[in-house]
């Protein structure tokens, strides 16, 4: 039963960079724009978290404190850094992927510069602790407990309300039926006078904060507070792509789609905890493949039947009809 | 002095190249069903789009109840109640009936939706007018006379009191179109003003208070119906006489060209079958017409019989040889030529020359290849036979890249390249889609020169004054299934209709063995 508890424990904090993520992809693509750049993207929020992490750590500020700060940090970057993409796709009618490719080169190179420049390192290395031993009260419900509110992260709890708004928006407002609209049939949208390049401005830019909040938890939950230039955020922004494509463009699809490739993650880093696998002896390495042979799994069965917005990667063009 | 609600006057619209309205002057009075007449490219859509706000333009102005107005964007006419119903339907196909006719309009409370209210009044009005929806359906899965009827009550909902009709009938069986017509009536009662673009005459004549004529981009007049006719109004459109029935012969039927016994054909959007066990023939010298309403199996028919998509049983012969499994290339070397449904997809290579594209067909055949390489030289020469045989206008002659070719000159590019080549069946799928009158002339003597000949010639056809003038003999698609054949000299379009609807159905009776 330790060892359930374990996985899960250890599997929240890295599901919920991907649910984020995962959640900005969703509402770019709803507004019809492909976001590729969402690697790029998380680094760049995840480097400027870490720095105000930094620069705080030696302040007597309460760790948790210090983590929203940092959070509003990156959501700020990662927002500016998405701006270059809606402007290129939205205004100049750019390729989407090659905008979105860009983006992704740009970062890992600009962080390792900074770093050398003024670290003498490959990144951030930080030295503060958010690990929460025990939430108050709600770490003492039996079984629930343990399993969400013990030696977890608050990142955690973040991560599900930002799902439970991304959901609300997504049904039940009129902001989110015209965001659809814009990614589905844009011309349909415009002949009822919703403006779409705004529209599109405002899902990339979500997708903009989202996948920013997304890189610092990432760095928070899975790398001790540290970003490196060099392995970045490991893919976590294509995996995110991959669990929003297995989620179908939808919020509580895609939950369940972060939670099945965290699992996966999770499981490969603790088979020593796990007896049965552990005897198999296959080398280790072996198993930390798995969360990405299976999105390639995953998606080669999946993708025929996903239905992606219609008019996603399609510059709007008022004139053509 | 009159009063007129709506005043678009002297409207200038450039495109890069053309000028799509020059000078245009149109009036409508509070209450009347104003018709719009013009051929392709005259200019009709652009008008209603400079009154709807998608364009803007360059000179004139636009007045409503004599006052000077600007519309800059669609809010602007919704402010001003100027509503329309697209000729492709603008209507996001995931939503459902209801959010669709909400959409840019939404009631809410803080930014959340209040779908209740908006449900009554969508049941209301829905019933009030008799055009029936169902408000959860979503609309990928409704008819497409449903979702004209979606349309319709997006304008309603939004109160509109001029409504822009951009063919609205074009896509809908001869019963829609009747009660659509009805529909318009009462809407002119209740005094809303109705404008109404279409190219089909008997419409106007039917509905119509007076109607306003434009040719190539330009105002020709405005006329009473009560005071015209067909044959004025046509005339007007077009510029010249034009012949509105089909001469030809009749029809002198040989041997079987084309046989496809039991063709069953599965679905790419849905788990079933797109086409059902469909058997008939095709003779030489007479012209076969499959009649149906868009979307029953025509198009995943004609894939499988052109060897585009694999039947899933069935066998296809081609004067007596099985091409059930043959290749594209042998079905056509063994006498198949194909119009295709889609002529900018599948019929040709729009960033090709017309000359390369003329010879899609034959470019491996000894007279324009040597060793893998192009005879360029005969390519030409063989290309300026096609064009002055066919008259094919372009404008740079045979070297003309065939994107900037206008869609008659495409269409009469395609027709020349597979009537020319050796064949004894002509597939043409909705061979005249698109084109003016004069192109459609032109088409139909074509084909009809083909039938002549000799050949076999199977049409796919939506267009239901095409089927009945054209054929010999007209087979009626419904759901996949083949549910009549008729003689189009005996039946009526009205019979057509019901058969295509799917409200009437013969038992198709097995074709025996024993020929």
């Amino acid at each position: 039963m330790d060892t359930v508890y374990y996985l899960i424990q250890n599997m929240l904090p890295v599901s919920i960079p991907l649910l984020l993520v995962a959640l900005g992809g969703m509402y770019s693509e709803i507004s019809g724009v492909v976001n590729i750049a969402l690697e790029g993207i998380m680094l760049f929020g995840a480097f400027f978290g870490a720095l105000f992490v930094f620069f705080v750590q030696d302040s007597s500020m309460n760790p948790q404190t210090i983590l929203l700060l940092g959070m509003l940090i990156a959501a700020l970057a990662g927002l500016i850094y998405s701006l270059l993409l809606s402007f290129a796709a939205v205004n100049m009618k750019a390729d989407q992927v090659i905008t979105g490719t860009s983006l992704n080169m740009l970062i890992p190179a600009a962080i390792l510069l900074f770093s050398r420049m003024f670290f003498n390192s490959d990144g951030i290395t930080t030295s503060i602790n958010f690990y929460i031993r025990e939430v108050p009260i709600l770490g003492q419900i039996p079984l629930l407990g343990q399993m969400f509110f013990q030696r977890t992260y608050l990142t955690v709890m973040i991560g599900f309300i930002f799902l439970i708004i991304a959901v609300i928006v997504f049904y039940k407002t009129k902001f989110g039926l015209r965001i659809r609209s814009c990614g589905e049939h844009p011309h349909a949208a415009d002949s009822v006078g919703i403006n779409v390049y705004k529209m599109r401005y405002a899902g990339v830019s979500i997708s903009g904060i989202l996948a920013g909040i997304g890189g610092f938890f990432y760095s928070v939950g899975v790398m001790d507070g540290n970003v490196s230039g060099h392995t970045g955020v490991a893919g976590f922004g294509f995996l995110a792509l991959a669990v929003m494509i297995f989620g179908q463009w939808k919020p509580i699809k895609i939950l369940f789609a972060a939670l099945f490739f965290a699992f996966l993650r999770t499981l490969a880093y603790s088979i020593s905890l796990i007896p049965i696998l552990d005897n198999l002896g296959i080398n280790q390495t072996y198993y930390k493949m798995l969360p990405y042979i299976a999105t390639m799994v995953v998606l080669a069965f999946t993708s025929k039947k996903s239905r992606a917005p219609k008019a996603e990667g399609i510059p709007y063009d008022k004139s053509k009809r | 002095m009159e009063n007129y609600i709506i005043e678009m006057l002297n409207i200038t619209k450039k495109f890069p190249g053309i000028i799509a309205n020059d000078n245009i002057t149109l009036k409508l009075k509070k209450g009347e069903i104003h018709a719009l007449l013009g051929e392709n490219g005259a200019g009709k859509s652009t008008l209603m789009s400079v009154l709807f706000g998608l364009y803007q333009a360059e000179n004139g102005e636009i007045r409503k109840n004599g006052k000077v107005v600007r519309i800059n964007n669609p809010n602007d006419a919704n402010t001003l109640g100027i509503g329309m119903v697209h000729q492709h339907f603008k209507l996001v196909e995931i939503f459902t009936v209801l959010e669709n006719i909400i959409l840019g309009v939404e009631p809410n409370k803080m930014g959340f939706l209040e779908k209740k209210e908006a449900r009554k009044r969508v049941i209301e009005l829905s019933e009030r007018y008799g055009l029936k929806v169902d408000p959860d359906a979503l609309i990928e899965d409704i008819t497409v006379g449903m979702q004209q009827r979606v349309e319709i009550l997006k304008m309603l909902y939004r109160d509109n009191e001029i409504l822009i009709f951009d063919e609205p009938t074009a896509v809908l069986t001869p019963q829609e179109i009747k009660e659509l017509l009805q529909i318009m009536k009462e809407f002119a009662q209740e005094g809303k003003s109705i404008l109404f673009i279409t190219h089909k005459l008997n419409e106007i004549m039917e509905v119509a208070d007076r109607c306003t004529v434009l040719r190539k981009g330009k105002y020709v007049g405005t006329v009473n119906v009560k005071d015209t006719t067909k044959e004025e109004l046509s005339k007007m459109m077009v510029g010249r006489d034009i012949s509105f029935s089909v001469d030809k012969k009749e029809a002198n039927v040989g041997e079987i060209v084309l046989s496809v016994k039991n063709l069953t054909v599965s679905s790419k959007t849905h788990k079933n079958n797109a086409v059902k066990n469909v058997t008939f023939d095709v003779r030489a010298g007479e012209i076969v017409c499959l009649a149906g309403i868009e979307g029953n199996g025509q198009t995943e028919f004609v894939n499988a019989l052109t060897g585009l998509e694999k039947p899933n049983s069935g066998i296809i012969k081609l004067c007596g040889k099985d091409m059930t499994k043959s290749s594209i290339r042998q079905r056509s070397i063994n006498g198949m030529s194909h119009i295709p449904e889609d002529r900018q997809k599948h019929g040709l290579v729009l960033d090709y020359k017309l000359e390369e594209n003329l010879v899609l067909q034959r470019y491996w055949q000894p007279e324009f290849q040597r060793r893998g390489f192009i005879k360029f030289d005969s390519v030409r020469k063989y290309a300026e036979k096609l064009i002055k045989k066919y008259d094919i206008r372009s404008g740079q002659g045979s070297s003309t890249i065939v994107r900037s070719m206008s869609g008659g000159n495409q269409q009469k590019a395609i027709v020349a390249r597979e009537i020319d080549k050796e064949h004894q069946l002509l597939i043409a799928v909705q061979p005249t889609r698109g084109l003016d009158v004069g192109a459609i002339e032109y088409v139909h003597k074509q084909l009809i020169k083909r039938r002549d000949a000799g050949k076999a010639v199977f049409i796919v056809s939506l267009e239901l004054e095409e089927v009945m003038n054209v054929s010999d003999r007209i087979l009626v698609i419904y759901e996949g299934e083949i549910v009549g054949e008729l003689n189009p000299k005996t039946t009526t379009v009205e019979e057509l209709g019901l058969y295509m609807s799917g409200a009437k159905r013969d038992v198709v009776k097995e074709i025996s063995d024993a020929e």
